[in-house]
């Protein structure tokens, strides 16, 4: 087959499309929308598989699920902080175990280029003891986005792809395979899948029990490769994923090479690790992430006459990214000559909301109606809105996840906090947001919530939205809010004075109301004319 | 052989549409090539830079290391010497004279020209003027690929066959338009 230039997501999707994939789904999350979009677009011209965004990911890794249960192929991807989302029923499949391959595509945020943590989702897969491969370049992303499917299936057990933001979202070319046919509909055996105690118990016992099989896959993959120098025995160098590139990057120019074990399979090739660190008075592990294998290896009391270095023991930093110069320092290499800016002063240049965006308007009614409100607060959720916390707008006081500006104006509000307000996108609203609007609803608190329908997923590049226009409405409606306190107001300049009227009339009942400020994303608008034209 | 490139500019001003160009080219002269890009909250007139390696051996890591790039690619003169410390001692800069003012505490023009003259390998192009010229103000840059294209490693017919395909969804004149910009840049470049 012909070699294709594809994003490292893409190489994923792609793979999974060669494996027979049945169905995939996905909730937006940078780094790893183009995952789904690769497969949406694929779905359109082939019409052979299912490729869907789903509500959030706790459903989308439900609705893979279903696939595999009836014996397909299902893929599942995800940013991080979303398999927390997901993680009920994630923990819960590696009990029931996979009948069709079920494949969980995970993008961790190293140095969270776009997120609110940077948790390292191998802790998961361990959590959860499943198999995960971690990539080291797109060829890899592609092959082992394939035979995790089989492997899945040979295991019966769930297998995670762990990507990084860095080759989520680096190109480069990929050699592709001939496609494998998707399966039959066979179904999942009823007593596996219905997780009573009686059968749960058992079905935990034979994942402890199949742990074994887990790691001689790991041992023995040919994704993993150990490099002894019979004539260096003082250090030797444990690196992972795209950690191994870097290391790599440093040792190029013909230099002598340490001791090296690349690991892209967990549980940890136990195996070769004890061949490296057997062979070395000290191992440097390098891994991009939490130090997982680095904590694995040392355990409390660490290895009698070896030094285990990494990110515990300093020798590389605990927070933010990896990089070659980084690592380059780790390694106890001299820096690379490079030259400076001297003092010239740089002006940062953060990302703003775009000339014209609706959340401008709607923050500066809001910011000018809360002007006789100093003790006022307002709790925010994640999307484009949540860069009202920047100059000028210095709008909002809060956002920690998905959902959270609504249950935790709530809880303000049971506080003392008056005014509460939330502010919540229309995508964020249908992921996490209904749900603490009915308990709002139930409990008639006074906080008065903001849902801004821009009637798409603006943050992460303009995915379909669930819940927008006349039927956001109608849900709101159907929740048993007063009609009266539900109010609609058109985010314009030209409507400023009366939008502030209205948001002081709600902000002055004692009880639950609800703003929808609607207007379209004007990136999602000016898209939708390109397209058209 | 190879290049490192750090290319760089502001959101919106289309450096992913030199990176396509770029490695395009460079598939089609068997290079192997890592291009890392930014995606998501940076695009919103944010800071963009791309990290783009060509080499005729394996490329590993995604990232340049600071030092070793050979060329710094930028739309905007401040955003070249955010990236300065990633320049090798004897790579050059090419770099639109023309500012992106959209924050409030951007620095003195002059003085962040005479930055960029600290640089003994240089070529400075008014992108903003030449992609006027070329008709479209939003090619700045394809002037600024054209500038660069002397310098690369790449043929120039690879590069100008790249930029077809990549405006044709949008018409022939996009593509003519796009084809000046480039020419002017790369006519501007040989003369400095
Ligand atoms: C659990 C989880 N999933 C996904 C994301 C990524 N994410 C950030 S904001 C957002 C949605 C934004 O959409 P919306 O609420 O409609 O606001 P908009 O950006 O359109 O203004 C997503 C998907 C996340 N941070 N956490
Ligand atoms: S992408 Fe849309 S929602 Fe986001 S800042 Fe721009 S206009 Fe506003």
């Amino acid at each position: 087959m012909k070699q294709e230039v594809l994003l490292g997501d893409e190489a994923v999707a792609l793979g999974a499309i060669h494996a027979g994939l049945t169905g995939g789904y996905s909730y937006p999350g940078t780094p790893a929308s183009e995952i789904m979009e690769y497969l949406v677009r694929a779905s359109a011209k082939e019409k052979s598989f299912v490729a869907s965004w789903s509500v959030n990911e706790k459903v989308a890794y439900e609705e893979a699920l279903g696939v595999s249960y009836a014996g397909k192929r299902a893929l599942v991807s995800m940013k991080h902080v979303g398999l927390n989302v997901a993680a009920d029923p994630f923990m819960n499949s590696a009990i029931t175990g996979a009948n069709g391959g079920l494949v969980v595509i995970v993008a961790d945020d190293p140095g969270m280029h776009s997120s609110q943590n940077e948790q390292d989702s191998r802790f998961y897969a361990e959590f959860a003891k499943i198999f995960c491969f971690e990539p080291s370049n797109h060829q890899e992303a592609y092959d082992m986005t394939r035979d995790a499917f089989d492997l899945s299936e040979h295991l019966g057990v769930p297998v995670m792809v762990r990507m990084v933001t860095r080759l989520s979202h680096s190109r480069s070319r990929v050699q592709p395979r001939s496609p494998r046919e998707q399966n039959t509909l066979h179904f999942g055996k009823d007593t596996d899948w219905t997780l009573l105690p009686v059968h749960a118990r058992r079905r935990f016992k034979h994942l402890v029990d199949k742990q074994k099989d887990l790691i001689m896959v790991s041992n023995r993959s040919e994704f993993n490769s150990l490099r002894i120098n019979p004539k260096n025995t003082t250090l030797g160098i444990i690196a992972s994923g795209i950690a191994a590139n870097y290391v790599i990057e440093n040792y190029i120019e013909g230099q002598e090479y340490p001791s090296f074990l690349k690991v892209t399979t967990y549980p940890i090739p136990e195996e070769l690790v004890k061949g490296l660190v057997d062979h070395v008075d000290t191992a440097l592990i390098v891994e991009d992430g939490y130090p997982f294998i680095e904590k694995n290896i040392s355990g409390v009391f660490g290895i009698d006459g070896k030094n285990i270095f990494g990110k515990l023991t300093g020798h590389l930093p605990s927070t933010g990214e990896l990089s070659p110069e980084i690592v380059r320092q780790g390694l106890g290499l001299e820096a690379l000559p490079k030259r400076g800016i001297a003092d010239f002063p740089l002006a940062a240049r953060p990302p703003q909301l775009c000339q014209g965006c609706s959340h401008a308007d709607t923050y500066r009614a809001l910011n000018e109606a809360l002007e006789s409100y100093p003790e006022s607060n307002v709790f925010s959720d994640i999307g484009c809105y949540t860069l009202g916390a920047l100059p000028p707008y210095n709008a909002i006081q809060s956002c920690v996840c998905m959902g959270a500006s609504v249950s935790m104006a709530k809880g303000g509000a049971e506080a003392g906090v008056y005014p509460s307000i939330a502010v919540i996108g229309d995508s964020t609203f249908a992921h996490s947001g209904l749900t603490p609007l009915l308990a709002a609803v139930a409990a008639n608190t006074n906080m008065t919530v903001f849902i801004l329908d821009n009637s798409t997923v603006a943050m992460t590049g303009g995915q379909p939205t669930f819940l927008s226009g006349e039927k956001l409405v109608k849900v709101i409606e159907g929740m048993g809010i007063a009609k009266e306190h539900i109010r609609s107001i058109l985010p314009l300049p030209k409507n400023h004075d009366e939008n502030i009227h209205i948001i002081k009339q709600e902000l002055t009942y004692k009880g639950l109301s609800v703003v929808i400020s609607a207007r379209e994303c004007v990136q999602q608008a000016r898209k939708k004319k390109r397209s058209r034209t | 052989m190879k290049q490192d490139i750090i290319l760089a500019g502001v959101g919106g001003q289309g450096i992913l549409s030199i990176a396509f160009v770029i490695d395009n080219a460079a598939l089609k002269q068997g290079f192997n090539f890592k291009q890392a890009e930014v995606h998501g909250m940076a695009q919103r007139g944010g800071a963009v830079q791309s990290h783009l390696r060509i080499s005729d051996k394996p490329v590993f890591s995604d990232l340049i290391p600071k030092g070793v790039a050979d060329m710094i690619l930028s739309v905007e003169p401040m955003e070249c010497l955010r990236y300065l410390d990633f320049l090798s001692p004897e790579g050059i800069v090419i770099t639109s004279r023309s500012p992106f003012v959209n924050i409030p505490d951007y620095p003195d023009i002059e003085k962040v020209m005479d930055a960029i003259q600290t640089v003994a390998n240089r070529v400075i192009v008014d992108s903003d003027k030449q992609a006027k010229e070329a008709g479209s103000p939003k090619s700045q840059n394809m002037v600024m690929l054209g500038a660069a294209s002397p310098h690369l490693i790449l043929e120039e017919t690879n590069l100008t066959e790249f930029i077809r395909i990549l405006f044709a969804p949008r018409g022939d004149k996009m593509v003519e338009m796009n084809l000046k910009a480039f020419d002017l840049g790369r006519t501007a470049a040989i003369k400095c």
